[in-house]
């Protein structure tokens, strides 16, 4: 199957007074129509610039911009302005984190729906307002024609999300890029709206790339997930393979770091040391060389890059040690066992 | 809202007369050189003269006796007696003068208000090039230039009397609106635009700050990722939001100028308006005209700050009032 969308070694370089922010550094991903993307990495990891840039919001004076995101034959990164807005909102359409500032405080919620169906349909007002009326009930907003007069501050969190996943279906988009849709909001609501983004894909047959910093939130909608690290993919792979058999360190990190309401209660939560590097001066090597706990000499040379995971279909990771060492290791952490037990029992490759 | 606006309204009335009693409290301390029936009985005066406007004018009464008349008078007639120094009642003199300072005021606001928001948004969304850097510039100098200079410098670069390029009315040509339309027009293009230049700098920058930081807030990131054009985006999303703080401000600058603080114009120009009739009753210790000019300029403030809040509750859909 073609993909809906398909981006091409993606970089994005923003000019900023402490020196050149290689916020995305070769992305290369694809969505099919009806399958879901989770992209998922800690703040700065440039996963929002990656979807921003897909959409032509992250344009400007400072900003350079190489690769190519086809849609629909179509080069988003290479389109004009003009060109961009057509696409914008209407086939490709976003939902953004904090729902309460994403929507206008001073518009009543049916006048911002109205004005996205306007801005790419030829219909009267009283139909586009109509249709807002339909959007709210699709996305589970009750009365949802008199919630049109009310404005935003009126809607609770949860309410705003869905407020702004009706925007972005006004047009019937054929890709919905959620970027951290539930951070903002509650667990409880959290999960609705995750499921309300699947039954709408379902029903639609949309493609989803959800973005996010919570492995929990792609583990239930994603069918792919790509893991950004310093403006990179590490690894990628089905989400089933992903959670069983990951195979970078920086996964490996992330999926200790999640608590587990099944272990012990003693049991100690396993956090990532360091911070997430700068993208003005990128480690060298492999970029997660610092915080690595199975680094070795040469990984602070190398740079390693994303290549397929013998005998795991689909899945690739951009990780310097043998495939056999990682599978040990992950034997050992999976098991129960810290990094530094784990490393000082496996010979590292 | 109802309630909200009659409470607001009778704070007006709180307000006004805490104002009126100040100002005959400050008078009432007044040094005695500024005795006001020496200054009416002219220079060297014959002593019986004084005693009699002393006299006629009440002014031999205590204090608190003169405030009573006042209050009592201004209340249930709505007199706010007579000059001290010309006779004239002080309500048909203030009525008198007030057309030349409205049209003075909100002539020059609009012509500020058009300049100031065009290129505070011109100047936002070309931040940092050439175009916003000369506005910029532009607007410190306007900003810095006392009225009276810059006054000076149109009448002499185009007043048609005196002017180098005499294309326009200089000082001194101010029609009322009733008498010639066109000429009152004309007379008072210089003045509005000296009046408005300060402010024009000051809203352009304002707009221009206001803008840039609303163009960073996500709700513009979702217009943009609407679809919409540029042009929309800034207008009905951007200016929408950066205006609110204008709105007060204009309250405020437009409720001092009515009140008489567009005197330096006035005086430059030579308009008969409050501005220069506040000016000559202090300098003459009127202070029947002095209680009249302040009172009509508390008013000015308190109900245009009344409306500033008005206008909140329909820019701001937040905004509520009980």
């Amino acid at each position: 199957m073609t993909p809906l969308l398909d981006v091409q070694d993606m970089h994005v370089t923003f000019e900023t007074e402490d020196g050149l922010v290689r916020a995305v550094d070769g992305v290369s991903f694809s969505v099919e129509a009806g399958k879901t993307l989770g992209i998922v990495g800690e703040s700065g990891s440039g996963k929002s610039v990656t979807s921003l840039t897909v959409m032509g919001l992250t344009r400007g004076p400072s900003t350079k911009i190489s690769g190519t995101a086809m849609f629909e034959g179509e080069d988003l990164i290479a389109a004009s302005d003009v060109q961009l807005r057509e696409v914008r909102g209407n086939e490709v359409a976003m939902i953004f984190q904090d729902p309460l500032s994403s929507l206008h405080p001073f518009y009543k919620v049916g006048t911002q729906l109205v004005e996205a169906i306007q801005t790419h349909q030829h219909v009267s007002r009283g139909a586009a307002w109509d249709r807002s009326g339909q959007l709210l009930e699709l996305v589970g907003i009750p009365e949802a024609r008199k919630r049109l007069d009310h404005y935003p501050h009126e809607f609770s969190g949860g309410m705003r999300q869905r407020a702004m996943i009706a925007m972005a279906l006004s047009n019937d988009p054929k890709v919905l890029i959620a970027d951290e849709p539930t951070t903002a909001l509650d667990v409880t609501v959290q999960a609705q709206i995750l499921e309300l983004i699947a039954k709408l894909q379902a029903e639609l047959g949309m493609g989803v790339v959800i973005i996010t910093h919570d492995l929990g939130v792609v583990a239930e909608v994603a069918d792919e997930i790509a893991v950004m690290y310093a403006g990179r993919i590490v690894e990628r792979g089905k989400t089933d393979t992903l959670f069983d058999s990951p195979a970078h360190p920086y996964t490996w990190g992330l999926l200790e770091s999640i608590p587990k309401l099944t272990g012990p209660r003693e049991e100690e939560l396993i956090p990532i040391p360091g911070r997430p590097p700068s993208l003005i001066h990128r480690p060298s090597g492999c970029a997660f060389h610092p915080r690595c706990p199975y680094v070795r000499e040469e990984h602070k040379k190398i740079d390693p890059h994303l290549e397929p995971v013998p005998e795991d279909g689909g899945h690739s990771v951009a990780c310097l040690l043998a495939p056999n060492t990682r599978r040990e290791l992950w034997a050992k952490l999976s098991a129960g066992e810290e990094p530094e037990q784990a490393r000082a029992e496996v010979p590292l490759q | 809202m109802g309630r909200y606006i009659v409470r607001r309204l009778l704070w007006v009335v709180v307000l006004v007369f805490a104002v009126v009693t100040i100002t005959f409290l400050i008078f009432s301390v007044l040094p005695s050189g500024a005795d006001p029936a020496r200054l009416r009985a002219g220079r060297s005066p014959n002593p019986r003269l004084v005693e009699e406007i002393r006299h006629r004018y009440k002014l031999d009464q205590p204090v608190t006796t003169q405030y009573g008349l006042y209050i009592s008078d201004l209340i249930t007639k709505l007199d706010f007696g007579h000059s001290f120094q010309n006779d004239t009642d002080v309500l048909d003199e203030i009525l008198k003068r007030l057309p030349a300072t409205i049209s003075l005021s909100i002539g020059a606001c609009i012509v500020w208000l058009f300049v100031g928001i065009s290129v505070g948004i011109i100047s936002a969304i070309r931040r940092r090039s050439l175009l916003d850097r000369t506005a910029m510039g532009l607007s410190l100098v306007a900003i810095s230039a006392p009225v009276f200079w810059l006054g000076l410098v149109v009448l002499y670069l185009f007043a048609d009397d005196i002017g180098k390029i005499p294309i326009l009315p200089g000082a001194g040509s101010y029609t009322p609106i009733t008498d010639n339309p066109w000429h009152w027009f004309t007379s008072l293009i210089l003045p509005w635009l000296v009046l408005a230049a300060a402010f024009a700098a000051i809203y352009a920058r304002l707009v221009r700050g206001n803008l840039i930081e609303t163009m960073s807030e996500d709700y513009i990131r979702t217009a943009r990722a609407k679809g919409l054009s540029e042009r929309k985006v800034i207008l009905r999303h951007g200016l929408r939001s950066a205006i609110t703080p204008v709105v007060s401000a204009l309250g405020l600058d437009l409720g001092l100028l009515l009140a008489g603080n567009a005197i330096l114009t006035e005086t430059v120009f030579n308009i008969p308006g409050i501005g220069r009739m506040s000016y000559n009753a202090i300098v003459n210790s009127d202070l029947p005209t002095i209680e009249g000019v302040v009172l009509f300029g508390a008013l000015f403030i308190v109900v245009l700050n009344l409306l500033v809040d008005i206008a909140y509750a329909f820019i701001d859909p937040r905004v509520r009032y009980t």
